[in-house]
């Protein structure tokens, strides 16, 4: 004890303070005179908790408490009211995470927009034109079509000087735009952009259906986030769809597999770590030591990009073991029912050896009858070809009803091996392009040379048999031929010996557990120019092994929060379609290649990348001619689509007739053969739910250079380029970003805590309700009430400067309907094709009343969803009754759609998830086609209402929306239902495919799963990699943990949580190169723009790559570039958008369009740049 | 015979912890978004190896908190006697400084929307919210987030100072791990003793260590007392404020912000019993090594009618008692003994404990073909995993391996125990007995680690 002095001090005084004497002085205890702690009970209480969420594209879909005191938003902490996953395993609560914890700081912080803002020149330049007497569409016709005043307030986007102005004159101007756009150059010249609809699924809607109503175009998100997974359609014939994290719990043996589950999907991270409590055994595949290594038992530190060359070395080692040297039952069972591998192919002659060609189909065994050409082949173990049923060719022709089904009526051969063989060539990208010369057994039928794509997947992987011709490698210790394990070791820096065991394990485990080996894929491989080949390097381990369609197992793919549940509903508010159809969508990545003008930047032939095997038709043309060429095949469409205004064409007393005529007859041209032609530029914009210009925008600078006339920081632009192609770019938002900074308006938004809405994610089966905790504060107003506002104004106007049109509009081949099977054999067409047209009368007078009520399409034509239509009459008369009738206006007497509580109650009436009434509807379709009984799916009674969404999470049940189960006592996992039920795939073949044969896949060599290394950036762009005081770098943009996107990477929280502003992470020997200490000023600078940040210097961080966390927006600490004396830009400024054209095929099975579904992904990971050290000296203006 | 006292407390399970700092917010968000107290975070989270917050909270040497024993044995406040403390009361120099935490700022978001047509983009740099003048971010509250220590700061952690070359800091041997910290809520409080003025003190009941926001005269002696940094200065108020383990939430039933918004899952809160007679002459074991064991021998086990019977005596509650019957923490702490408690050589006897992390095997082992998570090499493997042991036992058991390493193989125990059931092979019971694990004890860790059921942990 202290000393005795001490002890007398303390019992005689207690320095200042008498209490009970405590036999122990040195710890005060007390129970009573606690006055001073009432601060603190005080600060904990509030007036009320509300339930709502973040509107934000993370996929979290968390339900939060929202707390509210004296009518101001305190604080919020997670819900915890999920209904359970089981009594078996860990629950959903309390999802959240940091960065949504912090969004409350937004509601009133200084960077919320208040009221609705606006350029002052333009507000000048408009209100003068208006009191020189102009109404508002000659004022704003005037103002952009002088040049001198339209390069005035173009070229200050982006440079301050906004002022306030009220709603009613932002309205009539936004009106104004949208009137004069459509009359001038057509309705397809306006577009809108608002991405992940289940984020917030009625603020997408009602946007979106504004602009479908009035013949504007929406523009795709998940492709051009690079998202969309392209491997998903081309093996799956799905856009998306994944296990729930719940699921992982479910997985025997899971792989990390470039993602970075801790910081990316932060509220499911719990049901890894707790999986591995029930011995499931981790391995974390990523270039860094990661958030998520630490979780591992195994992490594999991969070089970037080369993830596809390990894969294919483990397929390498389980077709080996599992299926040469040794037969798993449950896998072979497996691959012969539910995957392409036992169909056959025919080969075709080439310089004396063969290459593989086309499915063999009923049609090349001399079936003339309906759908021949689609229904494809396997060989009975008679040796005799069989058509088994389920093929595309049974779909949709009358003769196919009850066949489309994945009942085989042969046991097929896997292989044909054991008699003739013939020589194959193969492409090969690891070296450059060339090929490889194996051998597969073959048979003859009747004048086709056919072997099975089996035989071809051995041939490719290199898997030797006795007697087959070519050249094999020796064993797994054979460097020189892929798909070694030992090849694969100098690619990616994985030792061989690791590979080859953890391929086993992988599929010792899958073989013992029947499926549950999972692979979590994560944005680190999806988002790289081939990230579609290393795919389905990933998910042929998956097939091989069993895995997809059974819980715990199958690729779990979280990049976009993409899963919206309530589908048909969604679809059909955002598109309009209860009123008019078909709307307007155009992929995003091939409109802003071509918009922006990056198509010009592209220096290299279309047919440097292709393969040495292919027929060659890219030779000498430039990747904006195959997007010309895909467009004019009919297989993607393009906004705007001719050259001309498409109410001009609906002139016509033959609309459609005289529209072909002047395409054939070449006085009517696609406008995407000339995108830099004013007549095919857009020229209205709208941006909400989205930060566009800070985030996404790939090529940012060309964004600003070309689309804005902005200016940039392009070291080299092209002078020929036009700049400044948009006349209004308007976006709605609550915090100020680079896209509010270069709008000519901003309209302020209402936060996620100030309205009604409704969120559903892929990671859990809920579907939950935002709610308002306040009113929208100040002027702002939510994106509902906004659209409505400038839907009221524009129809208006559009009464009397457009009244009711025709509008031509090119339909698109669609995946999911009977168009997916306009071109047999996958080829490409000889000349254009002549689109496939409808006439859309549009009442433009009448949009704002259309808007706010339910059209009679949706009981007239049904609600059409994965190729099954919901009648929902029952359902209209509910919305009837519930939301009331219109009394007046353009949809008098259709229920109500005035407010955002009743567009939910919508959404949720008329989707099978949420209904299931309508869901036993798709079932029985689904049932009749497929000549099964699938009764035992859904169950009528099942009601989610609104009201069911604001008081507690609530789980939705199986839809035909969906490809797998959804009950109380399962977890979701997807194409369960194709496994338990046999329900084909929306494939070619109804399963899931190794081999996709479409002419363009042969082209790139891509027509089996295949090894393709990051782009050769330098080499492709000419550059000679001199560089002088910097290092040439890997860029990559991986997701960040302060950010969603680049929500919150502004708010204060977070950044002081992190570095407080943008960060370039280095490794210690690059920053040691060049001279960087940590938290040293850098800049990185390729021929795309450039980066300021600060660094930060880290062990765990590979040397040769450099990380630039998505997605930091110029707004927050970036000062002057050293390098062009210009504001730094955001992380895409060193990004730019390369077109892979197998994206673009179309109206051929799977690989049709649909949107959001298929299309070319604004891929950005092959990029490179030189980072160098710059002054310390920092200057902000 | 024995006095009882309960206390609430609390285990962190690190093996769990993804490091992703919602506790951080959300206690921010509720309780220290003020003026004042902007660089306060009552809960915060470190990745380790780093400098921690405040920077090199842990060096002793230093800052002066905690105990330690005087040259007779007995336990005396590191910064001095109170006599002196007494004396120096107007100069007290042993604190961290604003930098030492970090300088709190905003940014002029203003210039967003306000900016005049100008040459370029509007920008809103940084400004301090000390000066108000602009400043350039040097540091933060999370500033060495991720690094795994990095070569400018790892070196300079005070646990890779004290164990030297076990700790390689480069890309092959990269390790990390995320330590959450709130207020230790000690029993045998140095922040508590330090206090001049008898502000501070701790809670009969519950054993929450609380500043009385009326008494507190702003001395800050409670700062250079505590050792782990918990306690702070609103510059503003001019008094101490530290975590209230949410006092006014716990006392109607619901658990602290930090616990119940903890996406990991990976927090414990309950009651648990000890002997408050006993906590001088355990705080004074001559051996640091000893005080995790002596801090054990402190706690009372509630099935005990012994213990009922005093608990009774010194009125304790029933509702208390059943409470502490089925304590998560008295299970992890007592039962399975793989939470430990942090720094217990500061003999404040700190009541906020953690479950070690595992981590993966080192590269080298697994391209030999050493599977970590096999059974019969589980025991080798503990040793061979990224995050030295060495390293956990500075933390956790003033640098002795034993209580670490056998934490970890429980844990390693259970996940092989379970993969064979997962697997659908026979249960193997010697793979829970090398560990000390019977059957029941691991289906209780694994309800209670795995499951994590929300009236489980709480």
């Amino acid at each position: 004890m202290a000393s005795d002095a001490e002890n007398l001090l303390l019992k005689t005084g207690r320095f200042f303070r008498r209490v009970p004497a405590n036999d122990d002085p040195r710890t005060l205890y007390l129970v009573g005179g606690r006055e001073g702690d009432a601060f603190y009970r005080d600060r904990w209480s509030h007036d009320k908790v509300v339930r709502s969420t973040h509107g934000v594209n993370c996929t979290g879909s968390c339900s939060w408490k929202v707390y509210v005191k004296d009518g101001i938003i305190t604080w919020e902490t997670q819900q915890t009211d999920y209904p359970s996953v089981g009594p078996d395993r860990p629950e959903y609560e309390p999802r959240g995470c940091p960065r949504g914890a912090a969004f409350s700081w937004y509601t009133y912080s200084p960077t919320r927009v208040r009221y609705p803002y606006a350029r002052g020149v333009l507000v000048e330049m408009y209100r003068q034109a208006r009191r020189g007497g102009l109404d508002p569409v000659a004022a704003w016709a005037e103002i952009t079509t002088d040049p001198e005043r339209r390069r005035r307030y173009q070229s200050a986007r982006g440079k301050g000087g906004l002022v306030r102005i009220g709603w009613p004159e932002a309205t009539e101007m936004i009106a104004a735009a949208h009137v004069h756009t459509i009359k001038t150059y057509g309705p397809d010249r306006v577009a809108g952009f608002s991405p992940i609809p289940a984020m917030s699924i009625v603020s997408h809607a009602v946007g979106s259906r504004f602009v479908s109503l009035i013949g504007g175009t929406m523009l795709s998100f998940y492709d051009w986030y690079a998202d969309l997974p392209v491997a998903s359609p081309q093996v799956f014939g799905d856009q998306t769809d994944v296990p729930e994290s719940a699921d992982w719990w479910d997985a025997a043996y899971l792989v990390l597999w470039g993602a970075n589950v801790p910081v990316t999907r932060t509220p499911d991270a719990h049901y890894m770590a707790e999986a591995r409590y029930r011995g499931q055994k981790v391995v974390v595949v990523s270039p860094d030591y990661s958030d998520a290594a630490k979780f591992a038992d195994e992490w594999l530190a991969i070089r970037p990009g080369t993830d596809g060359a390990l894969a294919m070395a483990m397929g390498h080692v389980l077709l080996k073991e599992f299926f040469v040297d040794r037969q798993v039952p449950y896998f072979t069972g497996y691959v012969k029912r539910f995957t392409d591998l036992p169909f056959l192919v025919r080969l075709r002659e080439r310089d004396g050896v063969h290459v593989p060609d086309k499915f063999l189909t009923a049609a090349d065994l001399g079936d003339t009858g309906e759908g021949a050409e689609w229904k494809t082949v396997l060989m009975g173990p008679d040796g005799e070809p069989a058509v088994p049923n389920g093929s595309l060719g049974f779909r949709w022709t009358d003769s196919g009803k009850g066949r489309w089904n994945l009942r085989l009526e042969v046991d097929p051969l896997l292989t044909l091996y054991g008699g003739r063989s013939a020589a194959v060539d193969l492409p090969r990208f690891d070296g450059g392009a060339g090929a490889v010369r194996r051998g597969v057994p073959v048979r003859q039928v009747g004048e086709h040379l056919v072997t099975t794509v089996f035989d071809l997947m051995l041939a490719q992987y290199g898997v030797a048999r006795d007697g087959l011709p070519g050249t094999w490698p020796s064993g797994y210790d054979d460097p020189a031929e892929p798909y070694t394990p030992a090849w694969q070791e100098p690619i990616t820096s994985v030792p061989a010996g690791r590979a080859v065991r953890i391929a086993r394990e992988m599929a010792e485990t899958a073989a013992k557990t029947e499926g549950r080996f999972m692979i979590v894929l994560g944005a680190g491989t999806t988002q790289w120019f081939h990230g579609d080949t290393i795919y389905r390097a990933f998910l042929s381990l998956l097939l091989l092994t069993g895995c997809q369609g059974v819980n715990g197992g199958g690729w779990a793919h979280y990049v976009g929060q993409e899963k919206c549940r309530p589908l048909a509903g969604w679809a059909q508010l955002a598109g309009g379609l209860d009123w008019s159809r078909p709307p307007r969508q155009t992929p995003g990545t091939p409109y802003w290649y071509l918009h922006t003008d990056q198509w010009r930047y592209d220096r290299f032939d279309a047919g440097e990348l292709c393969s040495p095997l292919g027929p060659g038709e890219f030779n000498g043309l430039h990747t904006a001619d195959l997007v010309a060429r895909a467009v004019r095949s009919g297989w993607m469409p393009m906004a705007p689509a001719f050259d001309r205004n498409p109410l001009e064409l609906g002139e016509a007393e033959d609309p459609v007739e005289f529209t072909r005529r002047e395409l054939r007859e070449g006085r009517l041209r696609f406008a995407a053969e000339d995108p830099d032609d004013p007549r095919n530029w857009p020229r209205v914009l709208t941006v909400w739910r989205s930060n566009l210009l800070g985030s996404s925008a790939k090529g940012n600078e060309y964004f600003l250079h070309h689309l804005l006339g902005a200016g940039s920081n392009l070291p080299r632009p092209d002078p020929d380029a036009p700049q400044g192609k948009l006349d209004l770019l308007l976006s709605l938002d609550f915090r100020m970003t680079s896209t509010t900074l270069f709008s000519d308006i901003v309209l302020p938004a209402a936060t996620w805590y100030e309205k009604h809405d409704l969120s559903t994610t892929d990671m859990h089966p809920f579907v939950h309700a935002f709610n308002p905790a306040i009113d929208p504060p100040w002027e702002t107003r939510t994106d509902f009430d906004a659209f409505h506002a400038i839907a009221a104004r524009f129809s208006e106007l559009a009464a009397e400067h457009l009244g009711v049109r025709r509008d031509v509009v090119v339909v698109t081949p669609q995946h999911d309907t009977p168009g997916e099977t306009a071109q047999p054999g996958g080829r490409e067409p000889d000349g254009p094709v002549v689109p496939d047209l409808a006439v859309v009368e549009r009442d433009y007078g009448a949009v704002a009343g259309r808007m706010a009520t339910l059209g009679p399409l949706a009981e007239k034509l049904g609600l059409p969803v994965k190729g099954v239509v919901f009648r929902p009459d029952a359902e209209v008369e509910w919305l009837g009754l519930r939301n009331g009738l219109a009394r007046d206006g353009g949809g008098r007497g259709r229920p109500l759609l005035d407010t955002e509580a009743k567009a939910c109650e919508a959404v949720l009436a008329l989707s099978g998830v949420s209904n299931g009434r309508l869901a036993l509807q798709g079932f029985a379709q689904l049932a009749e086609r497929t000549g099964t009984d699938l009764s035992e799916l859904a169950h009528g009674g099942h009601r989610i209402v609104f009201s069911d969404t604001q008081a507690r999470p609530v789980h939705v049940a199986s839809s035909p929306e969906w490809s797998g189960k959804e009950a109380h006592n399962r977890r979701y996992s997807p194409f369960t239902i194709n496994v338990e039920n046999g329900k084909p795939w929306h494939t070619l073949t109804g399963r899931m495919h190794f081999f996709l044969d479409h002419d363009w896949m042969h082209e790139y060599g891509e027509a089996l799963p295949v090894y393709r290394p990051p782009l050769d950036i330098a080499a492709l762009f000419g550059e000679d990699g001199q560089v002088q005081g910097g290092i040439v770098v890997r860029y990559l943009t991986p997701h960040s943990k302060w950010s969603i996107h680049s929500e919150y990477q502004d708010n204060l929280i977070m950044l002081s949580l992190s570095r407080g502003g943008p960060t370039v992470w280095m490794s210690v020997e690059d920053a040691s190169a060049i001279g960087v200490a940590d938290n040293d000023w850098v800049e990185a600078v390729n021929r795309n723009g450039v980066v300021v940040a600060r660094a930060i210097v880290s062990h765990r961080m590979p040397a040769g790559t450099v990380y630039v966390y998505h997605a930091q927006d110029r707004v927050v600490d970036v000062p002057l570039s050293e390098r062009t004396g210009r504001r730094g830009g955001i992380h895409n400024s060193l990004t730019r958008v390369l077109i892979k054209p197998t994206h673009m095929i179309g109206a051929y099975g799977q690989l049709s369009f649909a949107f959001n579904y298929l299309g070319p992904t604004g891929n950005q990971r092959d990029e490179i740049t030189v980072i160098r050290r710059r002054s310390q000296e920092v200057r902000y203006q | 015979m024995t006095r009882v006292m309960a206390h609430i407390a609390m285990v962190m399970n690190l093996d769990k912890c993804i490091g992703c700092h919602t506790c951080s917010v959300t206690c921010k968000q509720a309780w220290t978004n003020r003026s004042g107290m902007e660089y306060v975070w009552f809960n915060n989270v470190e990745t380790r190896p780093g400098l921690g917050y405040p920077r090199r909270y842990q060096d002793q040497e230093k800052w002066k908190g905690g105990w330690e024993l005087d040259r007779k044995g007995r336990l005396t406040l590191k910064s001095g006697g109170r006599l002196r403390r007494l004396l120096s009361i107007f100069a007290n120099p042993i604190m961290p400084s604003i930098h030492d935490y970090y300088e709190p700022w905003t940014y002029d978001y203003e210039n967003l929307t306000s900016a005049p047509l100008s040459a370029d983009t509007p920008v809103a740099p940084p400004r301090s919210l000390i000066s108000n003048e602009p400043m350039a971010v040097r540091w933060s509250a999370n500033w060495d987030d991720d690094l795994g220590g990095g070569p400018a700061l790892a070196s300079r952690d005070p646990v890779v100072e004290r164990i030297g070359d076990r700790v390689r800091l480069d890309f092959e041997n990269a390790f990390m791990f995320y330590l959450p910290r709130i207020c230790e809520h000690c029993i045998n409080p140095a922040c508590v003793a330090a206090c001049p003025s008898g502000a501070m003190y701790k809670r009969s009941e519950d054993g929450i260590v609380l500043v009385d926001q009326d008494r507190c005269r702003g001395w800050r002696m409670c700062v250079t007392g505590c050792p782990y940094k918990k306690v702070y200065f609103n510059h503003k108020t001019g008094k101490a404020e530290k975590c209230t383990f949410c006092y006014p939430r716990v006392e109607v039933g619901l658990p602290t912000v930090c616990s119940e918004t903890c996406v990991g899952r990976l927090r414990y809160l309950g009651v648990i019993l000890y002997d408050a007679d006993r906590v001088t002459e355990a705080a004074s074991v001559p051996d640091d090594r000893d005080l995790y064991e002596a801090q054990l021998s402190l706690f009372l086990d509630p099935r005990d009618p012994e213990v009922a019977e005093a608990a009774a005596r010194s009125g304790i509650p029933d509702d208390w008692m059943a409470a502490a019957r089925r304590s998560p923490i008295h299970d992890l702490i007592m039962k399975y003994r793989i939470a430990l408690p942090l720094h217990p050589e500061y003999r404040t006897m700190p009541m906020v404990w953690y479950v070690p992390p595992l981590s993966p095997v080192v590269d080298a082992l697994a391209g030999s073909g050493h599977d970590g998570e096999d059974a019969g090499n589980l025991f080798g493997a503990i040793e061979t995993l990224r995050i030295p042991v060495e390293y956990l036992a500075e933390l956790f058991t003033a640098g002795d391996p034993a209580p670490v390493t056998a934490s970890l193989r429980r844990l390693a125990a259970m996940r092989a125990h379970m993969r064979r059931i997962n697997l659908g092979e026979e249960p193997d019971p010697s793979i829970g007995a090398r560990a000390g694990l019977t059957r029941d004890d691991i289906d209780g860790m694994y309800r209670l680690l795995a499951l994590a059921r929300y009236d489980e942990r709480y």
